[in-house]
Order: structure tokens, then sequence, then C-alpha cells
């Protein structure tokens, strides 16, 4: 195991973080501040309650899904796009290293800074609402196998992107919608019963519910069947993945 | 003694359908020089990634110090340092950072002395703080060099090195790559200079079209250049070289009017005299007479124009 290149691909990608702080840290949490000013306290003095939970309180499980999601596959697809885009790649190609090695490096750093951004979002979000965690080890680990899988999915994209249009393309117009739709700011029992059915296929529903359950005991399907899918999708995700490195796709002539 | 890089049939198509390497066979000594020469697209620099594991080939092997590139990767990896064509660079690292980068990735201990001796000798001490950005191409050059060199390689692969660069650099260049090997690394160059394989190269090899051509000793190459021609027009023409003629080795043009000799200049006995005397003994009239002396640039441009 070449454990000086995963350590100097990972602090590389920390740096990345650390240098554009303000793009980082400083600009989810304040995005999701504002989420939580406009929807926590403007819809939420109207809702009140959420098989209840206050709104104010029933949000913040989406809010950081949300910034999850999309920091950890944008901190991802950036972060092995960009050598690829400047050429600098060749030098992880052409180095000792295997591809898990190169996955350790570049999507460990991607799912640290966004389980950062998710923890610092929640504590911003305690500030607003009282939060109560009932089951913090199912918290922790949704948090984590969020970040991981997520970002995993980024470093696919990353890969599969040939300009920084496409890069932007599917968190634009798939995983946006999809966790819109995927209950972050309401129960899916809140919809008519023909789109509860639809919503089912969303799969960001199933990480939003059991997270929240982890919160509050509250959730839109089992937290078993949330636990399950993330794991196909991390499964799914790591199969690609393995797939890309075996064919060289789009990293090797 | 076993070459430090072999390379067996190696062909590389690529998706496009485009056969840059064909069958190429090359084996590199330990410690020596080689340089290739070939004109743009030949396929200098997919060898060279094909080599370094950048590219991977269609058919075909290569072992470094008896490791294979593909099976035994870290092997053959950590003991090459590769200088990419292109100026590729981050941007927002500074050069200090990039080459600890280097050797870290490339699986060796820090070592803050050996870097610091390195960047010294590729006078970029003074810029070792600075945002890579701000650097010009030539020292762009250098930082990639020292990158390449951060983990200590066996063997170094240098693509176009000299390549828009001013002429004290590439001396530069020149001297640190005699220093390398002297240091006992292998080096491999790629240039478009005939100039400079006659200046730094143990031995040359020439591509052209994804065949390597020939790969020579420079000296061997350069006697061989360094002969003269002299060709004489005849009146009438022959059907064959006159019997009286057959000790010259001459050779006969195709419509039988011209007689060529080839000699080496630097030799007393050239007897050019002699030959003179001996085609007009023979009967034959000489209407014009020119001679020639072939470059390498001459031999390349014959090499790489006939498919062989
Ligand atoms: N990624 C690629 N996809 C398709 N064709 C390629 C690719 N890279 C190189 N080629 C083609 O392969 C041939 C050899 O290219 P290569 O870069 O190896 O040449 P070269 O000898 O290094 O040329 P130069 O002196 O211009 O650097 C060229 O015809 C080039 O167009
Ligand atoms: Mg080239």
């Amino acid at each position: 195991m070449n454990t000086h290149a995963v350590r100097v691909i990972y602090k590389f990608e920390m740096m990345r973080a650390w240098e554009t702080l303000l793009q980082s840290f400083v600009s989810p949490v304040l995005s999701t501040s504002l989420y939580f000013v406009v929807f926590g306290a403007a819809i939420g003095g109207r809702i009140e309650q959420v098989q209840g939970v206050s709104y104010g309180a029933f949000i913040v499980p989406g809010l950081v899904m949300l910034a999850l999601l999309t920091q950890s596959i944008s901190n991802a697809s950036f972060g092995i796009f960009f050598p690829r885009f400047t050429g600098t790649i060749y030098e992880i190609l052409s180095a000792p290293i295997s591809s898990f090695e190169i996955l350790l490096g570049y999507v460990g750093a991607a799912a640290t800074k966004s389980l950062i951004i998710g923890v610092i979002i929640l504590v911003t979000a305690g500030f607003f609402v009282p939060l109560e965690i009932m089951h913090p080890v199912w918290m922790a680990g949704f948090l984590v196998l969020t970040c991981v899988s997520f970002s995993l999915f980024g470093f696919i994209i990353g890969l599969w992107a040939d300009n920084f249009e496409k890069l932007q393309l599917i968190p634009l117009l798939v995983i946006t919608p999809l966790v819109f739709l995927g209950g972050s700011f309401y129960s899916i029992h809140m919809l008519p019963p023909a789109w509860q059915t639809v919503t089912l296929f969303n799969p960001v529903v199933y990480l939003i519910s059991g997270f929240r359950w982890s919160f509050f005991e509250v959730s839109d399907v089992s937290v078993g069947l949330s636990l399950l899918m993330v794991l196909v999708f991390l499964t799914a995700c790591l199969l690609v993945v393995w797939w890309m490195f075996k064919t060289g796709y789009r990293l090797k002539q | 003694m076993q070459p430090i890089v072999s390379v067996r049939d190696l062909s590389k198509t690529y998706g496009n359908g485009h056969h840059a390497l064909k069958e190429v066979s090359l084996d590199i000594a330990r410690g020596e020089i080689l340089a290739l020469l070939g004109p743009n697209g030949a396929g200098k620099t997919t060898l060279i990634s094909v080599i370094c594991g950048i590219v991977n080939a269609s058919s075909g092997s290569v072992s470094v110090a008896g490791h294979d590139n593909v099976r035994d990767y870290r092997a053959t990896r950590g003991m090459i340092g590769l200088v990419p064509q292109e100026l590729t660079l981050g941007a927002f690292d500074t050069v200090w950072n990039t080459v600890k980068f280097s050797r870290g990735l490339f699986g060796k201990q820090p070592d803050p002395a050996y870097l610091e001796r390195l960047l010294r000798d590729l006078s970029l001490w003074d810029r070792k703080g600075s945002m890579l950005m701000t650097l010009s191409g030539g020292m762009k050059r250098r930082v990639l060099i020292a990158k390449a060199l951060s983990h200590e390689p066996n063997v170094l692969f240098l693509d176009e090195p000299t390549a828009g660069v001013d002429v004290e650099l590439r001396r530069d260049m020149w001297a640190l790559v005699r220093r390398l090997r002297e240091s006992g690394v292998t080096i491999i160059l790629t240039t478009h200079y005939i100039e400079e394989a006659e200046a730094i190269a143990d031995r040359v090899g020439v591509i052209s079209d994804g065949r390597l051509l020939l790969v020579e000793n420079k000296l061997e190459l350069m006697h061989k250049l360094g002969s003269k021609q002299i060709t004489v027009e005849l009146e009438t023409a022959l059907a064959g070289v006159p019997g009286a003629l057959a000790d010259w080795s001459l050779q006969l043009s195709e419509d039988g009017t011209r007689l060529s000799y080839s000699y080496d200049p630097h030799t007393a006995d050239a007897r050019i005299q002699e030959l003179l005397c001996a085609i007009s003994a023979a009967g034959l009239v000489m209407k014009d007479l020119k001679t020639t002396q072939s470059s390498l640039e001459e031999i390349f441009v014959r090499l790489v124009k006939e498919p062989s």
C-alpha cells in the first residue's frame, strides 16, 4: 500500500478546500441558513407541526442531506475532473499507485469535506431550533454513508464528464430535483396518494427518511429499508468505479 | 547486461482507429542517453506514455528492470520519472508543494534536504514559494523536471525537454542530463532537433509513422553521416559498371548515366584522383562531376520519407 501517495492526494484535496474556505465551507452554511430562514420561519409559521415535530426542526435533516449530496458530488467530481482537464492527471497515472489508493485519496477527501460541512450545518441549525438526536449512532452512520457514497458518485461524474457543462449537468438536472422532491421540506404523506407512490422511486426519499428517523423517530419508510437503499447505492457506485478503473474509462486511452 | 527498459512488439491503436505504434521493439541499456527523433505525430509521446503506464498498449509488452509494466506496475513506475511534453502543471500550487506532492505520490518518504538540493540544482530554489501560474514557460519546464526527479528515479523520460526553450536553458538542460547520467540515471529524450541528439545522446532512434526505423550508436551513425559521395555524370549511358572499375564498388544509377563512389573524407586515402584516372582509362567520357556530403538531417529525411 502506497500510503504516502494516499496521504499527499488527500492533503492536496483538503488544502484546496482551505484555500477556498469561503466557497467550501461558508457558502453551504450561508445557503442553508437562508433556506432555514425562508422555509423554517416563513412557511413553518403556518405549518407548525409535521408528524409531531415542529416544522423548523423537521426540515433540518433534509437540509443537511441537501448540502451533503450537492457538496459530496461537487467536491469529488471537481477533484478528479480538474486534473483531467488540465492534464496533470498524467502524474497520477504514471505513479506507482493502485486504483483503490486513488479512490481513497480523492473520495476520502471529498467525503471528509462534506462531512465537515454537514456537521457545521447541524450545529448552525441548532442555533435556530432546539435539536434532539434520538439515535446518534444511526445519525452518524447515515451521515458518513451518504458522504462516502455520494462522493463516489461525484467521482464517477468527474470521470464521465468531458466538459464543464456535463460536470454541472447531473447535479443540476438530477440531484437537485430529486432532493427537493425527496421530502426535504415535507413528509411524503402530505402528498396525494398517487404522488406518494411515484415518490417511492426517488432514492433520495429513503435517504432523507432514514436520516430524519435518527433524529425524531418519524419516517416515511422504514429505517431498515433506508439503510438498505443507501448500501445498494454505495455498492452500485463501487461497481461502476471498479469498472471504470478496470477499463481505463476516460482515464487511459 | 540486462537492458533497463525492454519494449517488445509494442503496438498501439487509439480509440479512433489511429495506428500510433506499429510493432516497436527497443532495448534501452542501463545508464545510456537515448534520443528519439521523429517528425510530429510519429508516435514518440505514445511510446513513452505506454512505457510509463499512461496509455494502454494494444499488444506487445514493456518491462523495466525485468518487471512487466502492467503486472508489476508498482515496481516499474517507481523507477521511472517522466517530464511530459506539455507544460501541464496545476495553477494554484507552489513550487515547493508540487515537488513534495510528486515525491509522496511515488511512495517516497519526505526528504526536504534532497528536494532542496534538487531545486537548487535547477535554479528554482528562490522561486520555491511562487505560485506555479506566475512562472515563465522555461521555469515551468524546470518544475516539471524537478517533479520527475523528486522520487529519485533510475530512468528519466524527457519528452521534448528543449521545445520552446532559450539557448541558455537548453545548455543547462544538456548539462543536467549529462550530470544525471553520471549519477547512473538512464535517460530517454525525444527531440526534433538533430543537433540535440548529436550533442548529448549515446544512441539515436528514429521513429516515423509509428515505426522505429533505426536505433544506432551515435558515433557509428555520425561515421556513416560523415561519408561523402562523388557522382560522375557520363556522356553515354552504361549497361553495367565496366569490369576495369570492378574493384571500386561503384554504384550505377538506374538510367546508367551516373556513377557514384562513397568515401570517407577524413582518411588520407580518398583516392579521388586515382578514381578519375581509372574512369578515363576505362574509356568513359565525363560530362559533369559533383560531390555531396550527407548530414544526419538528410539521412533522417530519407528514412522518414521512404516507408521501410
Ligand atoms: N489520444 C489520442 N487519440 C487518438 N489519436 C491520438 C491520440 N494521441 C495521439 N494520437 C495520434 O497518434 C499519433 C502519434 O502521436 P504522438 O503524440 O505519439 O506523436 P509524437 O511523435 O509525440 O508527435 P510530436 O512530435 O508532435 O509530439 C498522432 O497521429 C496523433 O494524432
Ligand atoms: Mg510528442
